[in-house]
């Protein structure tokens, strides 16, 4: 398999640091909704965990206060050593260390491919342009997309760009990444390449968190699947427990509806 | 019918044209009877329209009253024996339009396209035909030949070297401190009391200067609007429901009356000055609420991905948010700059000789009693064409901008 990560050699994936701790988040939206009652997650570096769950049972928010980009109002939250908190550095600080994959892709369109994979190396860790282009160009060629490279995100399909906005966080070299939905907006076809780069990078040992309704993939690339409902965190096992064997009557009803 | 409207006829696409114009009439013109009684009916009234219009002009109208006042229409009062003045800014304004054509259209394989070619003939022959003053004829059809090399000398520099556009655009704006310098004098020119300012140079000074002080006002105000701090916001927000609710005749005249209440005597700024600032002051209200929509039609999930990068908020707006808002809110805000362009033409209200004041002074003479209809259609023309080009040049940009296809 080729690498993704330029610099960051690949980790024995069984004894590994946490790199995210989430204790006892707490989330309430503004029209007072309890969306998340207290969950907690440890994600170990190397480690691939699927979250699962019906709609609206809170999942994405929960791997959104990571990063940040949802704020939470009791619990704690720490991310490769830094401990989330109001401070802005420290938001930015995390943000710089962690990707982040969206269900809607979220290129930039006024730029091209190349320069959105390049913005963020140039402006926030002060890259020379030569030098990012190169990562860049680098893994433009993992996810295949090397050929259009000068094109405008607008004129790809939802499955190059999705590999565009994972090859756009990989050139960061974050140490773990955050994938929100990532083939919910794709067309059936196209599923299948975001699957495969996935796939390719969690064989490297990159840290993931994923968000999906993709079964196959949970089973095969999974270490821990994690069902959320209802803002509670259900059931938390082993893939092979998770789907052949399930502990709790919630997560029975939930593969009941989903296989 | 032989008199069908030529506009149609020309705005065909060239296909449907090949099968015939009598087809393409069948098929657009005539479809079915109240299609055809449509036609017809346009068709007459247009017509006798076009033909009034056009014995009045060749016949009745008397349009002396034109090229015998196109000094003050184009320059005012200003001092004639400074004119020269005048001519040198037209040529640095002629060198730098065609250099920018040159440069835009430098990957095009014929620059000078037959109907390019026929549209410079046209002018050139308007020039000799209809002398607008007997010295100026000979520098109008040189100003004509700069154009035209300078837009060849564009386009092969632009050829040879990337990145022209930038330089091109600082150029622009050097030539605009230029034309103030020219005409205001000061520095080692003789200065001219912007009293004596009048004509196209006050029109086209006073737009370009209220579009360059609006812009970035009515961008602070729509960043303003949109900010978390709430005193920011409130205060952007009166600002622009106030003066969207006061007519920009009334905040012209606070200008004039006011704005030397407040200044101890001798602070005052001059008139024009003060007519500037109460029309960017007035546009950018309006221009802020322009921007603020194309900012809300930015989806959330721009700032997001920016923000999940570690692009702080700075970045994320001039880096992503501001670039996709503006070019969302390019055909409003070209719409309140043409806006701002037709309301120079209140002014006149305030006393000064701009284009339109002018007009009306030329009216006011005896000589020329009663040639309304010769000089507002005059000044309407003038009106249109820079209308028009500023519009023409929006769509080019959104064209340019489109990352779609």
């Amino acid at each position: 398999m080729t690498q993704f990560q330029t610099d960051v050699a690949p980790v024995d994936q069984a004894g590994g640091e946490p790199v995210i701790i989430a204790k006892d988040v707490e989330k309430w939206y503004d029209n007072g909704f309890h969306v998340l009652k207290g969950v907690s997650l440890t994600v170990y570096r190397g480690e691939v965990v699927v979250v699962m769950g019906p709609s609206g049972s809170g999942k994405s928010t929960f791997i959104r206060t990571f990063n940040a980009l949802e704020p939470y109002q009791k619990g704690s939250i720490e991310v490769d050593g830094i401990k989330l908190s109001h401070d802005l550095k420290n938001i930015e600080a995390i943000r710089r260390e962690v990707g982040m994959v969206f269900q809607q892709f979220n290129l930039f369109p006024h730029l091209t491919v190349l320069q959105n994979v390049t913005l963020a190396p140039i402006w926030v860790r002060r890259w020379p342009k030569a030098k990012a282009q190169e990562v860049a160009m680098q893994l433009l060629e993992r996810v295949g997309i090397l050929e259009q490279a000068h094109k405008f995100p607008g004129q790809l399909s939802g499955g190059q760009q999705q590999r565009v906005a994972i090859a756009r966080s990989l050139a960061m070299q974050p140490k773990a990444m955050l994938f929100d939905e990532p083939t919910s907006a794709l067309d059936p076809e196209m599923v299948r390449e975001v699957l495969d780069v996935m796939r390719t990078l969690a064989s490297e040992g990159m840290t993931m968190v994923c968000v999906t309704h993709e079964v196959g993939f949970a089973r095969e690339v999974a270490d821990r699947v994690v069902l959320m409902d209802g803002g509670v965190l259900v059931e938390e096992n082993t893939p092979d427990a998770f789907f052949n064997n399930p502990q709790e009557d919630r997560t029975k009803k939930f593969l009941s509806q989903i296989l | 019918m032989t008199t069908a409207n030529p506009n149609a006829l020309s705005s065909a696409p060239p296909e449907v044209v090949s099968a015939g114009p009598v087809a393409w009439m069948r098929k657009n013109l005539f479809s079915d009877w109240f299609n055809s009684l449509l036609t017809v009916i346009i068709a007459a009234v247009l017509g006798f329209g076009g033909y009034r219009l056009l014995t009045w002009a060749l016949s009745e109208a008397q349009w002396a009253v034109i090229p015998n006042n196109m000094g003050l229409f184009m320059s005012g009062t200003y001092p004639s024996e400074l004119y020269w003045r005048v001519w040198v800014l037209l040529g640095i304004m002629c060198t730098l339009a065609g250099l920018s054509w040159g440069i835009i259209a430098r990957n095009l394989s014929r620059l000078f396209s037959p109907a390019v070619l026929t549209g410079v003939a046209v002018v050139c022959v308007f020039f000799i035909a209809f002398p607008p003053t007997r010295p100026s004829s000979a520098i109008l059809l040189p100003m004509v030949a700069i154009v035209t090399i300078m837009a060849w000398v564009g386009r092969e520099l632009g050829r040879r070297f990337k990145g022209l556009g930038r330089g091109i655009s600082l150029l622009w704006f050097i030539s605009y401190l230029a034309a103030l310098w020219l005409v205001g004098g000061g520095l080692g020119f003789e200065p001219v009391s912007t009293n004596d300012w009048g004509g196209l140079v006050l029109t086209l000074l006073a737009a370009v200067s209220g579009i360059a002080l609006c812009f970035p006002l009515g961008l602070l105000m729509a960043l303003g609007r949109r900010s978390a701090l709430p005193l920011v916001r409130w205060l952007a927000t009166a600002y622009i429901e106030i003066v969207r609710g006061v007519p920009l005749v009334a905040f012209l005249f606070m200008g004039q009356v006011m704005i030397p209440l407040f200044l101890p005597e001798g602070a005052r700024p001059d008139r024009v000055l003060r007519a500037i600032i109460a029309l960017a002051l007035f546009s950018a209200a309006y221009l802020a609420e322009n921007v603020r929509a194309g900012l809300q039609a930015v989806p959330r999930g721009q700032r997001e991905a920016a923000a999940s990068m570690g692009l702080n908020t700075p970045l994320t707006l001039t880096l992503i948010v501001l670039p996709q808002a503006l070019k969302i809110a390019i055909p409003a805000i070209v719409g309140q700059f043409i806006s701002l362009f037709q309301d120079t033409t209140l002014l006149a209200i305030v006393g000064l000789a701009e284009l339109l004041g002018i007009g009306r002074s030329v009216l006011a003479n005896p000589t020329y009693l009663g040639r309304y209809a010769e000089v507002y259609l005059f000044l309407g023309v003038i009106y249109w064409i820079f209308c028009y080009a500023m519009s023409l040049g929006s769509r080019k940009l959104e064209e340019k901008l489109n990352t779609d296809r």
